[in-house]
């Protein structure tokens, strides 16, 4: 271990739920995007999940309201170092939309895109069984533009680039694609206890 | 689920095209980002009230690209470790050697130690370069608008350009607060216009970047157009980056690196 000579660090207690590398970020929410932030009414904004399932199936926000309603509320890391704890997001299982499209047994990943074009890459197995949502509301409000709104993907379990912003799609695959981040050199899973940042990792 | 049918804007719809189609620009070699370095603080340079160059000797620096960061990291007597994304200051060269340019932040843990202990000698541990979507190689128009330390990314580009005499054109709009917090000051040239939010040299006006800057850039812009860099806080990146939607840039063609 190289010690950095003077370095002692903030006072801290040892923070359950911290994955390693990371801090706590308090009551503050960074936004992260590289792109510029879409302005997506909520009455324009779709969803829609194709690719290796039975029948594709687009939503408008009405529709997937309709949805049983289902929410998130726990921890988020994003790959920069900060995590944020108590987060509660409302929306609708993930696992609701795919029921409704009806993966075929060859799926095995997605790719999640936005309707910027933004997109990220996911083993299937990471976005069903009641870990992943479509969510439109933060803390019972409607979710900010910049945050994603009207409406992004959460799956808190990965680093939070995975979770992609202003969502338009999931497209089911038989092998994995990277997306926009993992093309420019992060992890192809980005799991924070792992510390998957980056493709060396 | 007959109660979804209602509501669903059709199964064909087709997927929205991809207006954010930026590619990655520099493929990140995976083995180099992975690994860490040691790196030795050969010297501090102090460029405003706030912000300090710390200057890097690293033997195994791959070199990078500019607008390209690393990751960094201090580790404590008791094995507690903190690490921060820091963008490289200096243009790629053959030294032997990267700068940093850090904000002291209020209670900063990283940048609190760079400020206030750190001295030349001292190792801290590095890996990159990270990240080639903010990289510019130098071989498209740039047009860059900074705020704060987010010019640091800017200027790596600026000192490339200048380093390897480029003709192909570079512009820089670079907010600060007054004339005392501009990082950089001494060194930006002719490719440079500062914009000052609170207090300006006399004749100098006061206030935020606004189309008037951005427009006649864009009126005018050079063969092939520019490819945008917005660096800065959220706040500043969300406003520079509408200003150029507004005045024509296209959204596939800006890319933003906000401090998180």
């Amino acid at each position: 271990m190289n010690t950095t000579r003077g370095f002692t660090g903030r006072p801290r207690a040892a923070r359950p739920g911290l994955p390693p590398g990371q801090y706590d970020a308090g009551d503050d929410w960074p936004v992260l995007s590289a792109e510029v932030t879409p302005e997506i009414a909520p009455a324009d904004w779709t969803f829609r999940v194709g690719g290796l399932v039975a029948e594709p199936r687009t939503w408008d926000l009405a529709g997937a309201r309709l949805l049983p309603a289902a929410g998130y509320a726990g921890d988020i890391h994003c790959v920069t170092g900060w995590s944020k704890f108590g987060v509660r997001f409302g929306g609708v299982s993930l696992d609701a939309f795919l029921d409704a499209a009806g993966p075929l047994p060859s799926a095995t990943h997605a790719v999640a895109r936005a309707h910027t074009g933004y997109t990220a890459n996911l083993p299937l197995a990471d976005l069903t069984g009641g870990r992943a949502w479509i969510v439109w509301e933060y803390d019972g409000q409607p979710l900010a533009p910049e945050h994603g709104g009207p409406a992004r993907l959460v799956v808190p379990h990965l680093y939070f680039w995975k979770s992609v912003k202003w969502i338009a799609g999931l497209e089911l695959l038989d092998h994995d694609e990277p997306g926009f981040w993992e093309q420019n050199g992060y992890h192809a899973r980005g799991n924070p206890w792992e510390e998957q940042r980056y493709s060396g990792d | 689920m007959t109660e979804t049918a209602t509501h669903t804007a059709g199964a064909t719809a087709p997927t929205p095209p991809a207006r954010f189609a930026v590619p990655g620009r520099i493929e990140v070699n995976g083995r180099v980002a992975g690994t860490w370095q040691t790196a030795t603080l050969t010297g501090i340079r102090r460029e405003t009230p706030r912000a300090s160059t710390f200057r890097l000797a690293v033997p195994g620096w791959a070199g990078h690209l500019p607008g390209q960061h690393l990751m960094l990291r201090l580790t404590a007597a008791d094995g507690y470790r903190a690490q921060r994304h820091y963008s490289l200051a200096s243009a790629p060269d053959d030294s032997g050697h990267i700068e940093l340019t850090l904000d002291r932040v209020p209670d900063g843990e990283v940048s609190g130690w760079f400020h206030t202990v750190a001295r030349p000698g001292d190792e801290i541990e590095v890996r990159g370069p990270l990240s080639g979507f903010f990289a510019w190689p130098g071989d498209r128009p740039a047009l860059l608008l900074g705020a704060g330390s987010g010019v640091v990314p800017l200027m790596s580009m600026v000192r490339h350009h200048r380093a390897r005499g480029l003709t192909v054109p570079l512009r820089l709009l670079v907010s600060a607060r007054g004339p005392e917090e501009l990082i950089y000051a001494g060194e930006f040239g002719a490719e440079t216009t500062p914009v000052f939010t609170r207090t300006a040299p006399p004749g100098t006006p006061v206030g935020r970047l606004a189309a008037a800057h951005v427009a006649p850039l864009l009126a005018e812009p050079p063969a092939g157009g520019w490819e945008a860099y917005v660096c800065g806080s959220n706040a500043f990146a969300e406003h520079a980056s509408r200003l150029l939607v507004a005045a024509g840039q296209p959204v596939d063609r800006i890319r933003i690196e906000r401090f998180g």
